[in-house]
């Protein structure tokens, strides 16, 4: 495109608007935000019925990839994602924090399905569940249902990519801690009478009073 | 094929030369794509050759025995869907095919067909995931997805059916929760008519390429007696040989009225396994087109005398047996009559045999839900399976024993 | 002629023969056949020689609060025959302190893992077997989660732990 007199004359900042054909002006914090939104790599981390649905997700007909989301690393090193599919057991837990350990910054945790929100089906008599991931990891977006369809899944990525988009390269207030060695632990082995009797306290309505 | 016939003697005069500081420990899971579930291998290699193999497992055990004591019978089917999560339909009929047996429940013949159907639509879709898995693993991808393809549209007829894709409760004591309507039967008559072309080309994908027998023929060899030894069922067992399959030998729904046939094979290697696998499939195929089209009318549910299936709607609102048998049902502290008694029931799973021992105490709940589950079985199997073998053969030998971790741990 | 195999009730009376009068009983065309402890992998192998040669299921049931029951634990062992699908359960018990049963891997090897399972989940200690560890617990772990007794309320709960955020990574 050649610049005539005729353009010339009309009054035109001597930057903006001269580059709309083919560059896009932003700054450099969404810029960055941007590319790493549309390149959330995401760790195979299936543990129970979940992960079948986060197949499901990744497989032709839901197609993750669309969102830039579909290369599934094996390996924690080269992952920023950590979809946690699926229970996670007392025996499992420590291992999903040095999974978690071993990713490197910045990384986003979806727990996927009941039972890593609060432990699920299992929360009540479930001896050996751990009653939600957010115990072992920090967790960005939970994902309700069990399991999850896979549009749940789909909308649980995008809220992580909302998230992403509103990061800051500044340093932030607070600052980067460690996380406590303290992982959860079953129940106590032994036999452990309730403090306080539950029939005092609360009225039986099936009970047959005498 | 040099594989399946390199010995590696560690009993021999010369072990004591290989000391324990030539081999070297692999520790393989509980979180590694290719055992596509949490468990555990701790491997000794010499080289790349597999010396020993310990398997460990407990990484997902959420204790489903314990819950099944707190559960109400109809309540506990939540929790068998999450159990073996591939084929969480065939579970379903296995616990409540238990449950009537301990209360002496005759069901009616539609809905013996209905089990049945969707029994064996649960094990194309289990086989379909086991047989893609092998194929994922060994290197075929190809053939993986056209097996997913495939078990999206079982889960739609699935959801057609009872509104979840694969956790989906569906039977009930007594009966099913929902009934076949014109829809569903639709959608599994085109299911019926596209599947054998898939099935086809899928055969013509895998069964004969060169890779893929190459890697797993003659590997993770178990003979007959080892198989009756180690309890194995299902297809691991029949492909070693052991005719033993439960909807012949102990005809339960309406596998006395159908025509099938039992595959078997003798190599009982990882091949066999998958050829199992595919011809089961084709087998089922033939058992779901026999029961739809013979597919009883009538109701679907027990009758209300015996107070264990839900009344409908009209039954409840113009009957006063109707509406008495529902109050019966809904109110906490009564529900249906539980001997004091215990019994096992088992059914063919696609994964071997899946049985329940079930403890009555009276009560709605079970005093004791035992679920004898075929996974662990197999996977105690693991080590004698890939002894000499090479550690590319560990994942091969993984995925044809279809080793789920949700059955495996419970 | 077809070969026509001796019934549940023969091999029964013959067991009855051998290891004294035993309680038997049918429920819903289940056979079962209570054995003592002490002679329970006696009785065990006379039956996988008569034909019984599949093992499909060792389990335990935990009968504290059970109606009347005489004793705590109620191994169940589930058999088979693959000639002829018949099916037993052979019932052995044991009681509080320290319930010890024998190993039957010698006959079967899959009873390894089963028997294992037992140990964990009910604390029944089956003599010679070759590798009695906890199989789906953690090793440190001292309880037995699968007895009446163990507690569902506790210190696992979530309530007791932090949460953790994202100010703490």
């Amino acid at each position: 495109m050649t610049v005539t007199a005729a353009d010339a004359s009309v009054a035109k900042p001597w930057i903006e608007g001269r580059f709309e054909e083919n560059l896009v002006l932003t700054t450099v914090e969404q810029a960055i935000n941007w590319a790493r939104q549309s390149s959330i790599w995401p760790m195979t981390f299936g543990l129970a019925c979940c992960a079948i649905e986060m197949m499901a997700a990744g497989a032709s007909r839901y197609d993750m990839d669309r969102f830039g989301a579909g290369a599934f690393r094996a390996t924690p090193r080269q992952a920023d994602l950590m979809i946690v599919a699926g229970t996670v057991t007392y025996k499992m837990a420590s291992r999903v924090r040095r999974l978690y350990n071993l990713m490197p910054d910045p990384k986003y945790v979806i727990a996927m399905g009941a039972c890593t929100t609060g432990g699920g089906p299992y929360f009540k008599w479930g001896y050996h569940v751990v009653k939600g991931v957010d115990l072992v990891v920090p967790v960005d977006v939970y994902v309700p249902g069990c399991p999850p369809r896979p549009e749940s899944l789909l909308e649980g990525l995008m809220r992580i990519q909302d998230k992403i988009l509103g990061q800051r390269i500044a340093k932030q207030k607070g600052g980067v801690g460690k996380i406590d060695d303290e992982l959860p632990v079953p129940h106590h082995s032994g036999y452990v009478a309730p403090a306080v009797s539950a029939d005092d306290l609360v009225f039986n309505h099936q009970k047959v009073q005498p | 094929m040099s594989i399946a016939t390199a010995t590696f003697d560690t009993t021999g005069p010369e072990a004591g030369a290989r000391s324990e500081d030539y081999l070297w420990t692999l520790n393989f899971g509980p979180q590694h794509p290719a055992t596509h579930t949490t468990l555990r291998l701790v491997l000794k290699l010499d080289g790349e050759r597999v010396v020993d193999a310990m398997p460990e497992m407990g990484y997902l055990h959420s204790g489903f025995e314990k819950i099944g004591e707190h559960l109400t019978f109809n309540q506990y089917v939540t929790v068998t869907d999450r159990m073996n999560y591939i084929s969480p339909m065939a579970n379903n009929v296995a616990w409540h095919h238990a449950v009537e047996t301990l209360l002496g429940i005759e069901l009616t013949p539609r809905c013996v067909y209905i089990r049945t159907i969707i029994a064996e639509l649960a094990r194309i879709s289990d086989h379909l995931l086991s047989n893609g898995a092998v194929g994922l693993d060994t290197g075929a991808f190809t053939f993986f997805l056209y097996a997913f393809y495939q078990r999206e549209v079982i889960y739609d007829i699935f959801e057609t059916l009872c509104g979840a894709r694969f956790t989906n409760s569906y039977t009930r004591v007594g009966g099913v929760s929902q009934d076949f309507t014109p829809l569903v039967i639709e959608k599994i008559r085109a299911f019926i008519r596209t599947f054998p072309k898939t099935l086809d080309d899928m055969e013509r994908l895998l069964t004969r390429n060169r890779i893929f027998v190459d890697r797993t023929k003659g590997v993770g060899l178990l003979t007959k007696e080892e198989a009756i030894n180690a309890s194995a069922s299902g297809p691991v067992a029949r492909a070693s040989g052991v005719t033993r399959d439960l909807r012949k030998d102990e005809p339960y729904l309406a596998y006395a009225d159908l025509d099938f046939q039992v595959c078997c094979a003798s190599a009982g290697d990882c091949y066999a396994r998958y050829l199992v696998r595919m011809q089961e499939m084709r087998e089922s195929l033939k058992l779901v087109t026999q029961a739809l089209e013979n597919l009883p009318a009538g109701d679907v549910n027990v009758s209300i005398d015996q107070r264990v299936a839900r009344p409908t709607k009209q039954q409840v609102y113009s009957s006063i047996e109707g509406t008495i048998s529902h109050f019966e049902l809904s109110m906490a502290n009564r529900g249906f009559e539980v001997p004091h008694e215990e019994s096992y029931a088992a059914i063919e799973a696609p994964n071997g045999e899946l049985g329940f021992y079930i403890v009555g105490d009276g009560s709605e709940n079970a005093y004791r839900a035992r679920c004898r589950p075929p996974s662990v079985l197999h996977f105690a199997l693991f080590p004698q399976l890939i002894r000499g073998h090479t550690l590319s053969d560990v994942v091969a030998v993984l995925g044809s024993l279809n080793i789920i971790a949700a059955e495996l741990d419970r | 002629m077809p070969f026509t195999p001796p019934s549940v009730d023969d091999v029964l009376a013959g067991l009855a023969d051998r290891f004294g009068t035993l309680d038997t009983s049918v429920y819903r065309g289940q056979t079962r056949v209570v054995v003592p402890a002490d002679v329970s992998f006696d009785a065990l192998a006379w039956l996988k020689e008569r034909g019984f040669d599949l093992l499909v299921d060792v389990t335990c049931v935990d009968y504290l609060e059970y109606q009347d029951a005489k004793h705590r634990y109620g191994l169940v062992y589930l058999l088979a025959s693959t000639a002829t699908n018949q099916r037993l359960t052979v019932r052995v018990f044991a009681d509080d302190p320290d319930p010890t049963v024998r190993s039957v891997v010698p006959l079967w090897a899959g009873a390894n893992w089963l028997e294992r399972e037992v140990w964990d989940l009910f604390g029944i200690r089956f003599t010679g077997h070759p590798d009695l560890r906890r199989l789906v617990m953690p090793e440190e772990f001292n309880a037995h989660p699968l007895r009446k007794d163990y507690p569902l309320q506790g210190r696992g709960e979530r309530h007791n732990f932090p949460v953790i955020t994202r100010d703490h990574s």
